[in-house]
């Protein structure tokens, strides 16, 4: 309970502080300490889940199981090395007169607030107040898009808000129809919305209604995952923002989206199980559809890119398409895979957002053709950035091969005509994004070497992770991806 | 009078909800920015009435409330803002050129089937009393929908998007007599600061673009 | 009821409408006079017009047809066929049942193709561009018409005039929404019907917007009269109407003579208010280019698209 709490303060907190004294020169580590912080709150929050079992908190407003746990640590953990990585981002682009000191200090406190937002759809109990704190998660990164000011960051972040705002109302309209059904249940009140309440009687709740629901909330949270064909903010948003808010926004909100409409659809498959046939069920339908076509989608457009931070947007978009159809299949093997290849994903990217943002930086350009040789520049962007990529694209050792591989065995035995597809869109991303990156890396170059080498530690944390994933998972671990993926059915 | 009242509440539910469905319409057609903030204004009076009527006839007393908070919040506070947002942007009198208004309005008659067709099963198992009104409440949200595609203005968009949450506390009170409190709280409050947000927001674009035509905001695109 | 009385009844009502007619006019404009701060010279003023109309000689052009010379009195039998039918102070008089709502568009529509015929009959060039205005109106405003008649006779199960507001006055105090969205669309179509002002300006000749006015430029003395106690009459015949559809209370349901004695009084107290909401109605908007008429009445048309449509989901 204590770790609860303090979980939810500190970013809170954060927040505040940084609101009033964000511009100081210690800004960026206060930003680190709180993120820190929170860290360690989800670290002791995270043992006592793996000890004791799922617990009800506060009120039962909050609710943690193996499942969100295992976001909560990684959300904390990956806003933590963001904000390592952003600390001396952020310095540099304030010297180059990008940001000024009422910009640092909206982007340390909104970067705090959301972290809040986030860990506050995890850990919440409550299908309203997860919507709510999405939305506010939207409204966050909204003023953290936009601020550069720049036409095509005001742009992006318009964009972002009203699609956004828009999807996630359909999100909140089938959230409505889910507390119908479940308050003839219930009976009205705060506990008809209650996950742990609704879990309990899911096969009660009326199938249609559930049905319809799912339709309205697949549509709003895929559109904060990025499915395609509701995509349309995501390419800009990362493109535009300043580096680490890509990073977060790929690393986390999509997962963060993407847990909330896990959450529900294990409430409407457990709904629709009475009444159905035994064919697949209506909601993973639904999922391995959208997942699919973004899978497609993405990597088609995935050649087309100039700009490096909206080619590794598309690959976003990708791979949040493979996991939301490894979701859908479900099963044992396929949600953990899922699970698996979301932990991956989100450590993998975010350690190439922060390799790309010192290699823009240096080259004072995102667009992919400007930059060239950053082996010659500087050897460590070089490789984080041809690691980090080789990482994302599932080479092995990496873990992503170990997750694409299960997902694709799954594909095999479960939805023989997905396999070809998937493979093939594997293939086209393969072929688009190394043959972008490997001039970039190798590619000669008339600059000058960097007087000063740049602080990596995130990017190869993060890849070491992802590289010991691959490589070898430990027995805690592997045993918690299963409780989690049990969860999700 | 509540003799009255209670006898014909459902009727009166019904034709607030229509009045809510007609004045999306309305909108939908609406050029000038300063009658479409009142529009706006009209559309949050209705629902607090509405939500007032639902609140008499279930005897939930938080619905009291939650009117008390479409009042303040959608028929004072918000047009207000908007009010002063456009009168600081001096953009009150602006005009907007629509695209072919008949088109739309047919676009927005096949929606409003649309949406009576989809939540038809869903409808059967609502309370008598507010049975038709959930269809009507997602029509209003799909033609609030339709609003923000076919409008090129900055100001209009966003009265479009509250025009949706409209749309949506309308399928809260009709449908399940409302959601609880607390969120209600939260979305109002989402919603405020979104606003607010936005105004901060029109000033930037402004001060960008020398316009708040979103047709401006049409540069990031794949090529 | 074809009895003597009944007949007495329906002549009554139909020579009271014909009387009665020029003095809603006359309000009309009295109000308007009113609301823009103008003394406005009295209800009666219609019926000085009439009267020295009526004394004046008639001029006729050279080329003008018999059509030209016939069309004055088809036009104002015809209204005055259409007030008899509506129900204005009973539903139980013979003439209601002779004409269903169809056939009362129909007449409305006869009328109009006269009004039109007439006004390109001498070949003037205003003639023709007010007839052509006039049937483009025409054109828009029947369907839109049609439907809310259709969307209250969905109501009532008929399409008589008399049994959709006998069912209507009978279910007391039943709020029907779709009525909500049938009496937009009705004002809506009443304002260019009867060449009011958004649409039209009775009060001025100013050859880009005129519609009604062009069409009988051609004509004066006794021929003008008709014609202009013709559109008194359609004013009250669509006020009626209106009345009758969306707020039937007090017309008498019996043809006996005390209930439409009762009737008369309430039925002026509804005009009175009518007429002065109407006023207010043009006061406050400006006149439309003629090129947003269509797109107006469009709009009117879709308001009763939607108001059938309410009635059919929602409330059946």
């Amino acid at each position: 309970m204590g770790e609860m709490t303090f979980l939810l303060a500190s970013p809170l907190v954060g927040a505040v502080v940084l609101a009033l004294f964000g511009h100081r020169r210690y800004a960026a580590e206060v930003n680190v300490a709180f993120s820190a912080l929170t860290l360690v709150a989800a670290a002791v929050l995270t043992e006592k889940v793996i000890e004791d079992g799922p617990a009800i908190l506060l009120w039962e407003q909050f609710f943690v199981d193996s499942l969100n746990v295992f976001l909560v640590a990684l959300t904390a953990f990956v806003a933590m090395t963001t904000s390592l990585f952003s600390r001396p981002y952020m310095r540099i682009e304030h010297a180059h007169g990008k940001v000024t000191d009422a910009g640092l200090r909206l982007y340390h406190s909104m970067y705090q607030m959301f972290s809040f937002t986030m860990l506050v759809v995890l850990t919440t109990n409550n299908l309203g107040i997860m919507w709510v704190a999405l939305e506010a998660a939207t409204l966050t990164t909204v003023l953290l898009i936009a601020l550069y000011r720049t036409h095509a960051s005001l742009e992006a972040a318009w964009k972002y808000f009203i699609l956004c705002g828009v999807g996630i109302a359909q999100a909140l309209f089938g959230t409505i129809l889910v507390y119908f059904t479940s308050e003839k249940i219930l009976g009205p009140g705060v506990g008809a919305l209650l996950w742990t309440h609704l879990d309990a009687v899911k096969g009660q709740l009326e199938p249609t209604v559930m049905s319809l629901a799912f339709v309205f909330l697949m549509v709003g949270y895929g559109t904060k995952v990025g499915l395609v064909p509701l995509h349309n903010w995501l390419p800009d948003a990362h493109a535009e923002g300043p580096t680490p808010i890509s990073a977060v926004l790929s690393g986390l909100l999509l997962n963060v989206a993407l847990y909330a409409l896990i959450r529900f659809k294990v409430i409407t498959d457990g709904a629709l199980l009475a009444a159905s046939d035994g064919g697949i069920p209506f909601a993973s339908r639904l999922m391995m559809g959208f997942g699919l076509l973004s899978v497609v989608v993405a990597a088609c457009f995935l050649s087309r890119q100039k700009d490096i931070k909206r080619m590794f947007a598309y690959s976003s978009i990708e791979h949040m398409g493979l996991i939301t159809f490894a979701f859908g299949m479900g099963g044992p093997v396929a949600s953990f895979a899922g699970l698996l290849h979301m932990t991956l994903h989100s450590l993998t990217k975010s350690a190439i957002f922060f390799a790309v943002g010192h290699a823009a930086q240096k080259a004072g350009t995102q667009m992919m053709d400007e930059i060239r040789g950053l082996m010659q520049i500087n050897p460590t962007v070089g490789w984080g950035l041809m690691l980090g990529t080789a990482a994302i694209l599932g080479m092995p050792p990496f873990g992503v091969f170990a997750s694409e591989f299960l997902i694709l065995t799954t594909a095999i035995a479960q939805q023989p005509w997905a396999a070809p597809i998937l493979l093939f869109a594997l293939g086209v991303s393969f072929a688009a994004i190394f043959g972008k990156v490997q001039p970039m890396v190798f590619g000669e170059t008339t600059a000058k070497r960097l007087p000063h080498p740049p602080a990596l530690v995130p990017v190869f944390t993060h890849l070491s992770l992802v590289l010991m994933l691959g490589l070898y998972t430990p027995p805690y671990l592997a045993d918690w991806y299963r409780q989690a993926a049990r969860l999700i059915g | 009078m509540l003799h009255f009242l209670s006898l014909h509440a459902a009727e009166l539910i019904n034709l607030c909800a229509s009045l809510i469905l007609l004045i999306a319409f309305a909108m939908l057609a609406q050029r000038k920015i300063l009658a479409l903030i009142n529009l706006f204004a009209a559309q949050g009076l209705m629902l607090c009435v509405s939500t007032v009527l639902v609140a008499f006839v279930s005897g939930q007393a938080h619905l009291y409330w939650s009117a008390l908070l479409t009042l303040v919040l959608k028929v004072l506070l918000l047009p207000w803002i908007l009010h002063r947002l456009i009168r600081k942007l001096n953009v009150k009198w602006d005009v907007e050129t629509l695209f072919n208004v008949s088109t739309t309005m047919i676009v927005g008659i096949v929606l409003v089937i649309l949406a009576f067709n989809l939540v038809q099963p869903v409808s059967q198992l609502a309370g008598a009393v507010t049975k038709s009104t959930l269809g009507i409440a997602l029509a209003s949200v799909l033609l609030a929908f339709l609003m923000m595609i076919t409008r090129s203005k900055a100001v209009p968009q966003v009265v479009g998007f509250l025009a949706m949450e409209n749309g949506l506390v309308l399928a809260a009170t009709g449908a399940t007599h409302g959601m609880p409190m607390v969120i209600e709280f939260g979305i109002a409050l989402d919603v405020l600061v979104g606003v607010l947000i936005l105004g901060v927001f029109f000033f930037q674009i402004r001060e960008r673009f020398d316009s708040l035509d979103t047709r401006h905001l049409e540069k990031l695109k794949e090529t | 009821m074809t009895s003597a009385a009944g007949l007495a009844a329906q002549f009554a009502e139909l020579i009271l409408a014909v009387l009665l007619a020029p003095m809603l006019t006359g309000w009309v404009n009295q109000c308007r006079a009113w609301l823009q701060n103008r003394s406005g010279p009295g209800v009666l003023q219609p019926y000085r017009m009439l009267l020295k109309l009526f004394r004046k000689e008639v001029v006729l052009a050279h080329n003008a047809s018999p059509l030209f010379r016939i069309a004055p009195y088809v036009i104002f039998a015809c209204l005055a066929l259409s007030a008899a039918i509506v129900p204005t102070l009973s539903t139980d008089l013979p003439l209601n049942a002779a004409a269903d709502a169809i056939a009362l568009v129909g007449l409305l529509a006869l009328a109009r193709m006269f009004i039109s015929l007439a006004g390109m009959d001498v070949g003037t060039a205003f003639g023709s561009l007010g007839a052509r205005r006039e049937m483009m109106v025409g054109f828009l405003a029947e369907p839109a018409l049609l439907m809310v008649l259709f969307t209250a006779s969905l109501i009532s199960h008929s399409t008589s005039l008399a049994t959709i507001v006998g069912t209507l006055a009978k279910n007391e105090f039943v709020i029907y929404p779709s009525l909500a969205f049938a009496g937009v669309a009705f004002t809506m179509v009443s304002l260019a019907e009867n060449a009011r002002i958004p649409v039209d300006n009775p009060a001025t000749h100013l050859e880009l917007t005129m519609i009604h006015e062009a069409m009988v430029l051609e004509y004066s003395g006794r021929h003008l009269a008709m014609i202009e106690w013709a559109a008194s009459l359609k004013l009250f015949v669509y006020s009626c109407m209106g009345l009758a559809l969306f707020v039937p209370f007090g017309i008498a349901e019996g043809g006996d003579s005390a209930g439409i004695l009762l009737a008369l009084p309430v039925l002026a107290a509804k005009l009175a208010v009518g007429g002065a909401l109407l006023a207010l109605i043009e006061t406050l908007s400006a006149k439309m280019r003629i090129f947003r008429a269509p797109e107006f009445l469009g709009i009117a048309f879709l308001v009763a698209v939607l108001a059938m449509l309410v009635r059919v989901l929602l409330e059946s």
